[in-house]
């Protein structure tokens, strides 16, 4: 077990990506926190845990509203004593994908206040307590969005790209305290993140669109939440203890050309 | 055990990061073979592999030489019966002013570095096709291949060729379920930046303090990242480079 003893907080943990991750880290022996905004699903990750003896615990918290985080980092300590690896993963995408002139404003802060602001402040309370236990880990699930332009994805890729560099400005300023930050960059996923997928639902030629991303991806297949769960146990783990500031790109090939 | 089962060629294997990559195959249940022109440092590295409990192979070979790269790919499917990992590894890093670097330096390290990378390559990955298994192919890299260093641009442009090269491979061998990635070792203590930047003890400890990690990497940290890509763990994963560099890239130690 890679991750004996170790604590792990993950955001949006009730499905895809999060849940994955979390049930694979669970198996791994580490105690997992899942914060999800969404409780049912949340307490499902849990369970789905517990059925394999593992150990976790819910919390909910939208990472939106900062009040939230605090006390989600808080409930992590007081119930495990400590936070060893935090996975900044959850994050929403407009229902449609948008281009600059048809993106509401409204919806352009929603998306920054979540995928990027909603990171900074997970990491602005959670380093103080892996300072404090003597170092730690950070991932976060970023996209290929934010390493190059996606078509029409112009909030979506904004944030992904400020989370980006945002992890690579910590793995520089927090490497001293043996911190140590990376970027998990996934590319297109079998299923949409769930705002999407219910817009997607209602527009059969456009979930027919999508679903042709596999004939462009280079293996032949889109990205599963597994395959991201798997990178996100190695950079967790000790075995990936000389890397920081990384960007770890799943996409099967979909960003060679 | 990650890699029960399968064998997989090292070049460069006689020492420093090969040595690490090897032992990490091993450990983890390859059967490995050792290609290196130092066959005494192959040897010993090979006594090694054979206490994990895996059997090893070692071929003294110069990479960069097409005819000898095909004996060597010939006798290793003959030893092995199939390949499933070829790791990259053979390198070599000649420091020099700039004006001092000659036509015979530049020829030397960007055969060995990048036409000895692309010759295995192409040798191993037609076994890999015809055999219809898929397989892994990872090119040892550097923080180079993104970030320049003083006194070496003809090894820079080695290792810059040889992240496209690992792009370009990976289009092309993906419809044969080859997946092709490259790791990028920063300073590494044992490995080639001993006897270059690590040297003079003085700007040794010039560089570790400025590496964000405060600490040099271990061969052993480039094995753990091969043994990831080498593993089911990374099937998605195809034409990347991952950094093992202590942060390096973040913040040049140099400048």
């Amino acid at each position: 077990m890679k991750l004996a003893g170790k604590v792990a907080l993950i955001t949006g943990a009730g499905m895809g990506i999060g849940r994955a991750t979390a049930q694979l880290l669970a198996r791994e022996g580490a105690r997992v926190a899942v914060a999800d905004y969404d409780a049912d699903s949340g307490r499902e990750t849990v369970t789905l845990i517990r059925h394999e003896d593992g150990e976790a615990t819910f919390i909910e918290a939208d990472i939106s509203r900062p009040s939230q985080v605090r006390a989600m980092i808080k409930e992590t300590v007081r119930t495990y004593g400590q936070i060893d690896i935090l996975h900044n993963n959850a994050g929403i995408d407009l229902p449609q994908a948008t281009h600059v002139v048809a993106t509401r404003i409204d919806d352009w802060d929603r998306i920054l206040a979540i995928n990027l602001r909603g990171v900074f402040v997970c990491a602005k309370y959670a380093i103080p307590e892996m300072i404090k236990a003597g170092g730690g880990v950070i991932i976060n699930t970023a996209s290929i969005a934010g390493l190059v332009p996606m078509k029409q994805e112009a909030a979506y890729g904004a944030s992904k790209a400020g989370l980006v560099l945002l992890t690579k400005q910590m793995a520089r300023d927090y490497a001293q305290y043996g911190i140590r930050v990376n970027n998990i960059c996934p590319g297109p996923m079998e299923k949409p993140t769930r705002h999407r997928l219910d817009y997607l639902q209602t527009d059969p030629a456009a979930f027919a669109q999508r679903q042709s991303f596999s004939e462009q991806i280079p293996l032949g297949r889109m990205c599963k939440p597994e395959d991201i769960a798997q990178a996100v146990l190695f950079l967790a783990s000790d075995e990936a203890s000389m890397i920081t500031g990384a960007d770890l790109v799943i996409d099967g090939g979909f960003t060679l050309g | 055990m990650r890699l029960e089962g399968k064998v997989a060629i090292v070049t460069g294997a006689g020492g420093g990061i090969g040595k690490g990559i090897v032992l990490r195959l091993a450990q983890e249940g390859a059967d490995v073979i050792l290609v290196d022109l130092d066959q005494a440092g192959a040897q010993a590295v090979a006594q090694e592999v054979e206490r994990t409990g895996r059997r090893s192979l070692v071929l003294p070979t110069d990479v960069s030489d097409s005819t000898a790269v095909g004996a060597m790919v010939a006798r290793s499917l003959d030893w092995g019966g199939h390949i499933d990992i070829l790791v990259n590894n053979a390198g070599v890093e000649l420091i020099r002013p700039f004006f001092e670097i000659s036509e015979g330096d530049w020829d030397k390290t960007i055969d060995v570095n990048l036409k000895g990378a692309w010759l295995c390559s192409q040798a191993v990955a037609k076994v890999m096709a015809g055999a219809g298994n898929g397989g892994r192919i990872i090119n040892v890299g550097s923080i180079m291949s993104e970030m320049p260093a003083p006194g070496e641009p003809h090894y820079a442009a080695s290792k810059g060729g040889i992240l496209m090269l690992t792009k370009a491979m990976a289009l092309d061998l993906a419809p044969y379920d080859i997946n092709v990635n490259a790791i990028g070792p920063g300073v590494i203590k044992n490995g080639l930046s001993s006897k270059g930047c690590l040297s003079d003890p003085e700007s040794a400890e010039k560089i570790r303090a400025g590496i964000p990690l405060r600490r040099f990497g271990k061969p052993r940290d480039i094995g753990n990242a091969v043994v990831f890509l080498s593993s089911a763990e990374a099937d998605y994963v195809t034409g990347v480079i991952i950094y093992v560099d202590g942060g390096v890239i973040l913040a040049s130690p140099w400048s």
